[in-house]
Parts: structure tokens; C-alpha cells; sequence
């Protein structure tokens, strides 16, 4: 294997899509995200690819829209705010069932917010944010070398679909630099005899559209695509489990949470409380009976999010309130370990587990 | 082992790129390494601060509260940083822009006039390079013979003429740190 | 030799969903027939819009993409950037390029992206019944100016005096539909349009004059004389800027 590369996480993001064979970006600069932007702006005509700096997150997803249609292996990237604007883009790729890679490097909000650390894109993206009956794969990385295999992984699921993915990252990871491996191979190429090329080979023309008038049209239409939906769910679960077989105490959190959240549990088995971490890696789908097993031996379980508590309703749902799962949140920052460990403490003598 | 470096100062100082050069040093030698920088409305001549993670092991949380090595390039920093250094870490401030030294009697404390030092070595804009010095002789964090290297690499092979002088401007850093030790020393024996 | 009215090849053979008397289905043909000519059936990609030219792609015998509302010209420039020599235009009416589709529209013909734009301008929003556009003249009447359209909503907007304003923009006209004549002098600016952009000069647009009975509330004949003598002097015709090399 080669040298490792110490790589800023949006530059990571760019370079693993740039490695995943995506030659075609359309973005619009936001803080923290922009150097996603100013790298891909740099590199991809060096690779023989386009890019162009849209006049809006609303024009850039429907350029992604557009080079998804004609057969391109295509990514956008924003923060929250400019999420926000593409939502109502997400919903025509997914209807359109098209390939294409959506990357988020949350920052604080709601509103104009601010531009620290985020976790509070969990609904907007896991539950919904735009229009109508669809789902969107979200991956969750917590390292920038995660940034890198799960933009690639992000390629793979989208193309395997043909179905829109997000990759959460956030103001930290977006910055901070970790020494990183780029991936040697991209994703072996897909069919794309549905794009819209021009009829070149072809005696009937392709059609990429999302109306359906008719009531049945509609309704076979949403059936097709939560058949695939149901098949991502089966096939496309991800997590981790950290100490979890006899943990009293169950950490949940995902992304930078999930390793602030693991130095707090190692600090809590050091000091003899039995605590364990759940990861969750894809948010949608969510890994909820891999949790409901993890938390077979809790007493308590606390999500650990940068919001003021999303994914906790996915927990409590997996969980099926076997037993009570509170919040440990902050806003506007990544919480110190120990912070964590506290809750985990305090926790831990309610419930009569502690050393 | 691991070792946390949180690097502070006002922007433009220097203070990233001694960021970057440990976390650079840290991967030489094999180790894990995580670098964390303060960003945005924070940089445009704020003050801005980096923490260095070198580790043995997989680096769980990239963040600390307390780390072990604190390096206050000026004033505002020392205010703000010198209360979360970890007992029996190492605080080094930058004498020429904070004006006091630590008020903590549980850590090693040391004042660098890093402007000073690099007025006399003739290489005005090289205190965060004097600092970097005084930093590498106080922790003994890498190998010293591969500094050059590190350099190079921190800044992404730019300012290659500048190398000569970064260098020179660490040795001066690591010399004062070495006397000024000997110094502590001497004084703790006569006491 | 074939006599008379034929199909364009490019043309499915379907009955339109348009009103009598409507004109989208002349300039729906024109852009057909211009294809034809042209030979590049198999090398266009037609992107719709929503309004009544939403159907576009079922008309049309070639590949195409049905996009969100005003947002055909953003994704117009992202097949555009992937196939850089296909034939790759837009669909819209006036609801959707001059309203909800400004910014795209606009940020296309400034960056003088490779792409035509065919704009059917009727005055108003047809497919939701009648409602003001942007491009509603001074005292006319819609659903959503009862009483005329008068200050409080605001000037009739004209797209081609704007975008001739574009550097990018290389071929800008101003074409109606309501005789012979006329339909003869679109069909060729839609023909200068899609010649422009294959010859790498710029962006292009050809707004349509077009009649709207139904929403007006006139027969097909007073709806063509209402183009010809109440719009035109508000949307005057012709060619606003012409590329060298298409002349």
C-alpha cells in the first residue's frame, strides 16, 4: 500500500469522488463546504471532467438532474442552508430514479444558523426534506478516511439503485485533517441504456420524466419505488458495535459523535461501568434490529447528537422502549469526552449499575 | 502513547502551519495523527488555534479537553488557554505578545521572546519557526534530524527558498529552549 | 416526391392536448421539422418544463427530460457539459422561464451556455387556467388581475431585451406565429438557434409570440389577431442579436 496522505475532509470528499470516476460537479460555494468546491474547481477539468460554480443550490441540483439524465457520474455538495434549496431537486432524482451523490457538511442552524459543527440535518434527510413518498440513503462517516469510502460506497449503492445518496459530514470533519488512503479502483461502470443520449443506437427514444397523471400510474409508480426502497433496507444496512454484548449503558451516536462518544466510553470502562457504543453508519436505512440488539443488555441508552435530538426518535422505535433512552446534545460545537462520560456516569447511578 | 499539541495565536501567525508540521512529524514516525484547525469568521483575523492529536493507537476522539501541550502565541490565548492544560503538561508563551508569565504551579511553564529571537537571527517573520523550535526541544516529540522534511511537506513544498531560514529559526528556538532548561536547572539546584 | 403537409419524422403521431386554436402545436412542429432538416434526431436531447408545454416529451420522437418547474435550463447545462456535442434545448413558457425560472434562464445566457431556449410567450399562465405571468400586459385581464393589470403588479417583462444585454448570448429573437409569414420567420430563427449553439457561439433563445384562446377568452382568429396587434407592439418582433456565421 502507498504513503498516506494527510487530507483536509473536504478536500477528501472531492478526491474520493474524483477516485470513484465522477468527473462532472455542480456546486455553489457555503462555508464550511467551500473547499469542496474550490478543489473539485481545480482538478476536475485536469481529469477531462466540468465543473461549474451554479448561481444557486437550486440551479446546481438540477445540473446534477440533468447530467444524472445523460448518463454522467455526478455529485453536489453543500452545508445545511443549501441542502435546504435542493430539496425540492432530491425529490425529482429520486422519482426519476437517477444516480447521484448529494454530500452535506452540516453546519449549525436552523435559519442562517452559524457555521460550527451540525447534526440537525437528521430529519430533513433521513425522514424526507423534499416532497413525497421516497427515501434517501444516508451514510454517516465519522473519519475522513470514512469521507472517502463512503462517497465511493455512496457511488456504488446510487448506480446499484439508481437512486439518490447523501453523505453526512459536518463543519469538523469538513476541516479537520487525517492521514488518508485514496481508493485505487472506481466502481465498475453500470448500465445506462435508460439515459437520455440522444437515440444514437437506439429506435425509441428515452424518456426521463416524473409526472404520472394517472391515479394507477401514480400508484404503480410509488410501489416500484419502495419495492427498491424495501431491497435497500434488506441489503444496505450498516453499523458498528463497540462493547455492546454486556454494556448496562448504550451510547448511540453517529458520525464525529460516535468517536467522541467512544473515548467516553472507554473512560467509562475504565472506571468499571459497563458501557458499550452503537454506531449506526447508513441513517437511512437505519439499522434498527442491529440496535435492538445491542441494547438487549441495557439498562439506559443516551443518544449523543450535535441537535436537539432527531435520531433519538429511530432509537426509541428500534428500541421499542424496552427502557427509557434520554438525549446528551450539545449545539454549536463537538462536546469533549468527558462531557459524555458524565452523562454516562450520572446515568449509570440512576439506573444502579455504576462500580 | 498519546500526545495532544493545542497551538494558538491570532491569525497570520503561524500557528496552523506548526499544526500541520506536527501532524506531519506524527505520521513520519508511523503514528496516528489527527488535526483539528479553528475555521471560518475565526480566521479572517481572529485568533485561530489548532489541536494536534499524535497517537499509538486509533485516535477516538480528535477532540481533548485537556492537552497535555499548550502553545500561546499572544495575549488573548494565554487568557483563554492557559487554564486547560493538563496537570503536569507543558505551557509554552510567547513572551513578546503576552505579557505575564503562567500563574499555574502544576505544569512546566516556559516564556519564549520568540520575536525577539527572530529579530536577532534576522528573520523578522520567523517566530511561530522559533516557537516550533522551543516546542520540539521541550517535548522531544519527533525526530529532529527529519525536521527539514516536515517542512517541506507542511508547506506543500512552497516557499522552498524560505527552507534555509525556517530551519536556522528552529535551531535558534531549540538552542534558547535548551538554555533556558539548563538554566531552570541550575536555579532548582541552587533553591 | 411527397406532396403537401408531411410528418416530421421527428414528430410522434399523436393528437395534442392543446386547445383549439392553441400554438404550441405550430411551434412544436417548427422545432420538429427544424430537426428533421438539420439531421439530428439522434444526436437531441429535448428538456421540457411544466405549464402546457409539460407533455413536450411525448410529442417529440427523440430523447427527453421532463424537469422541475423553471429549472429546465439548469438541467439543460448539465446534459449540455456531459455531451458536449449533442443538440440540447429547453421547452418553457412564460410562467416557467420568466418567472420561477429566472435565475436559470438568466445564469445560462450569461455563461453563454451551448443550449436554445424556446420560449412560448402567451402572456399568461395557461395549464393552472389563466392566472397573470410576468410577461401579462398593462390592463389585461387574467384570474389574478380582475381588474386588469395595472401598476400595483407591476410591468409586462421582456426576456429578449434582457438577455441580448448577456455577452454569452449569441442569437436572441422575437418571433410570432400568427400567419403564414411568420410561422415561416420562427422556423428559421429556431433553425439560427439550434446553429449557434452546434457552432459553439453561444447561448440562443427564440420567444414565441402565441395565442391562447381558451384563457383569453376568444375564438382561435381574434386570439391571432390580438398577437398581431396588442403584442407585438409590447414584445416588438425580430432578430436581437444574430452570431456571425449563422447570417
Amino acid at each position: 500500500m502507498s504513503e498516506p496522505i494527510l487530507m483536509k475532509g473536504n478536500e477528501a470528499v472531492a478526491e474520493a469522488a474524483i477516485a470513484a470516476g465522477c468527473r462532472y460537479f455542480f456546486g455553489y460555494p457555503i462555508t464550511p463546504q467551500s473547499e469542496v468546491l474550490e478543489h473539485l474547481a481545480r482538478r476536475l477539468p485536469e481529469e477531462g471532467g466540468a465543473y461549474i460554480q451554479a448561481e444557486s443550490e437550486v440551479s446546481a441540483i438540477n445540473m446534477v438532474f440533468g447530467a444524472a439524465c445523460a448518463g454522467a457520474r455526478v455529485m453536489t455538495a453543500s452545508s445545511s442552508p443549501g441542502i435546504s434549496l435542493m430539496q425540492e431537486g432530491i425529490s425529482y432524482i429520486a422519482s426519476a430514479q437517477l444516480p447521484a451523490v448529494l454530500v452535506n457538511i452540516m453546519r449549525g442552524s436552523p435559519g442562517l444558523g452559524g457555521i460550527h459543527p451540525s447534526q440537525a440535518d437528521y430529519f430533513q434527510s433521513v425522514k424526507g426534506g423534499g416532497h413525497g413518498d421516497y427515501k434517501l440513503v444516508v451514510l454517516a462517516p465519522s473519519s475522513v478516511q470514512e469521507l472517502i469510502d463512503h462517497t465511493v460506497l455512496a457511488f456504488e449503492i446510487a448506480e446499484k439503485y439508481r437512486t439518490p445518496v447523501m453523505v453526512f459530514g459536518d463543519a469538523m470533519m469538513g476541516q479537520m485533517m487525517e492521514p488518508v488512503f485514496l481508493p485505487e479502483a472506481e466502481p465498475a461502470p453500470i448500465d445506462r441504456s435508460w439515459a437520455t443520449t440522444g437515440m444514437k443506437n437506439r429506435e425509441k427514444p428515452n424518456i426521463i420524466h416524473t409526472l404520472y397523471l394517472p391515479a394507477d400510474d401514480l400508484e404503480n409508480h410509488c410501489q416500484r419505488l419502495f419495492a427498491k426502497y424495501r431491497e435497500i433496507q434488506r441489503q444496505e444496512q450498516l453499523h458498528t458495535a463497540y462493547l455492546t454484548d454486556d454494556a448496562d449503558i448504550l451510547v448511540v451516536a453517529y458520525g464525529i459523535m460516535s468517536r467522541v462518544a467512544r473515548a467516553a466510553v472507554e473512560m467509562a470502562r475504565e472506571d468499571g461501568i459497563k458501557a458499550g457504543l452503537f454506531r449506526p453508519i447508513t441513517l437511512w436505512p437505519f439499522p434498527d434490529q442491529a440496535l435492538f440488539q445491542a441494547a438487549s443488555h441495557a439498562q439506559a441508552v443516551i443518544t449523543a447528537e450535535i441537535s436537539m435530538g432527531q435520531m433519538i426518535e429511530d432509537v426509541r422505535l428500534a428500541i421499542k422502549d424496552k427502557v427509557p433512552v434520554e438525549l446528551f446534545n450539545r449545539i454549536g460545537l463537538v462536546p469533549n469526552p468527558d462531557e459524555i462520560y458524565e452523562a454516562i456516569k450520572k446515568k449509570a447511578q440512576e439506573v444502579k449499575v455504576s462500580a | 502513547m498519546k500526545r495532544e499539541f493545542l497551538l494558538a495565536g491570532f491569525g497570520g501567525q503561524g500557528v496552523l502551519s506548526m499544526g500541520l508540521f506536527l501532524a506531519y512529524a506524527g505520521m513520519g514516525e508511523g503514528k496516528k495523527v489527527a488535526y483539528v484547525p479553528s475555521y471560518g469568521a475565526e480566521m479572517r483575523g481572529g485568533t485561530a488555534n489548532c489541536l494536534v492529536t499524535i497517537s499509538d493507537r486509533e485516535i477516538s476522539s480528535p477532540l481533548v479537553s485537556d492537552p497535555g501541550v499548550v502553545v500561546v502565541m499572544n495575549h488573548p490565548s494565554l487568557l483563554k488557554f492557559e487554564p486547560v492544560v493538563r496537570s503536569g503538561g507543558i505551557l509554552l508563551i510567547n513572551s513578546s505578545l503576552a505579557h505575564r508569565d503562567t500563574k499555574r504551579q502544576d505544569i512546566e511553564s516556559y516564556s519564549i521572546p520568540t520575536q525577539e529571537l527572530a529579530n536577532q537571527a534576522g528573520f523578522s517573520r520567523g517566530s511561530n519557526m522559533i516557537m516550533l523550535g522551543a516546542l520540539l526541544e521541550a517535548t522531544g516529540v519527533v525526530d529532529v534530524t527529519e525536521t527539514y522534511n516536515y517542512l517541506v511537506k507542511t508547506f506543500n513544498g512552497r516557499h522552498l527558498d524560505k527552507m534555509p531560514q525556517n530551519m536556522a529559526a528552529i535551531q535558534v528556538g531549540r538552542e534558547f529552549m535548551r538554555e533556558y532548561r539548563q538554566q531552570s536547572e541550575a536555579s532548582i539546584a541552587y533553591a | 416526391m411527397p406532396k403537401g403537409y408531411q410528418r416530421p419524422s421527428t414528430l410522434v403521431e399523436r393528437p395534442w392536448h392543446f386547445c383549439p386554436g392553441c400554438n404550441h402545436g405550430i411551434v412544436h412542429r417548427l422545432v420538429a421539422e427544424v430537426i428533421d432538416e438539420m439531421g439530428l434526431q439522434k444526436e437531441t436531447v429535448g428538456v421540457g418544463s411544466v405549464g402546457c408545454g409539460v407533455f413536450s416529451y411525448e410529442y417529440f420522437n427523440f430523447d427527453g427530460i421532463g424537469p422541475s418547474h423553471g429549472r429546465a435550463p439548469a438541467v439543460a447545462t448539465g446534459v449540455k457539459r456531459v455531451l458536449p456535442d449533442r443538440l440540447v434545448f429547453t421547452y418553457q413558457g412564460d410562467g416557467d422561464l420568466a418567472a420561477i425560472g429566472t435565475t436559470e434562464m438568466v445564469h445560462c445566457a450569461v455563461r453563454g451556455e451551448l443550449i436554445s431556449i424556446i420560449f412560448i410567450n402567451n402572456t399568461l399562465y395557461g395549464m393552472t387556467g389563466g392566472q397573470m405571468a410576468p410577461t401579462t400586459m398593462m390592463g389585461q385581464v387574467t384570474t389574478t388581475t380582475p381588474r386588469g393589470r395595472g401598476q400595483a403588479q407591476g410591468h409586462p417583462f421582456r426576456v429578449c431585451e434582457m438577455l441580448a444585454t448577456a455577452e454569452g448570448a449569441a442569437y436572441v429573437a422575437r418571433t410570432a406565429v400568427y400567419s403564414p409569414a411568420q410561422v415561416v420567420r420562427t422556423k428559421k430563427a429556431i433553425r439560427r438557434a439550434f446553429e449557434t449553439q452546434m457552432a459553439g457561439l453561444g447561448f440562443s433563445l427564440v420567444e414565441v409570440l402565441s395565442a391562447c384562446p381558451t384563457n383569453w377568452g376568444m375564438n382561435p382568429l381574434e386570439a391571432l389577431k390580438f398577437v398581431e396587434e396588442e403584442m407585438t407592439p409590447v414584445f416588438p418582433l425580430g432578430e436581437l442579436k444574430v452570431p456571425e456565421g449563422v447570417k
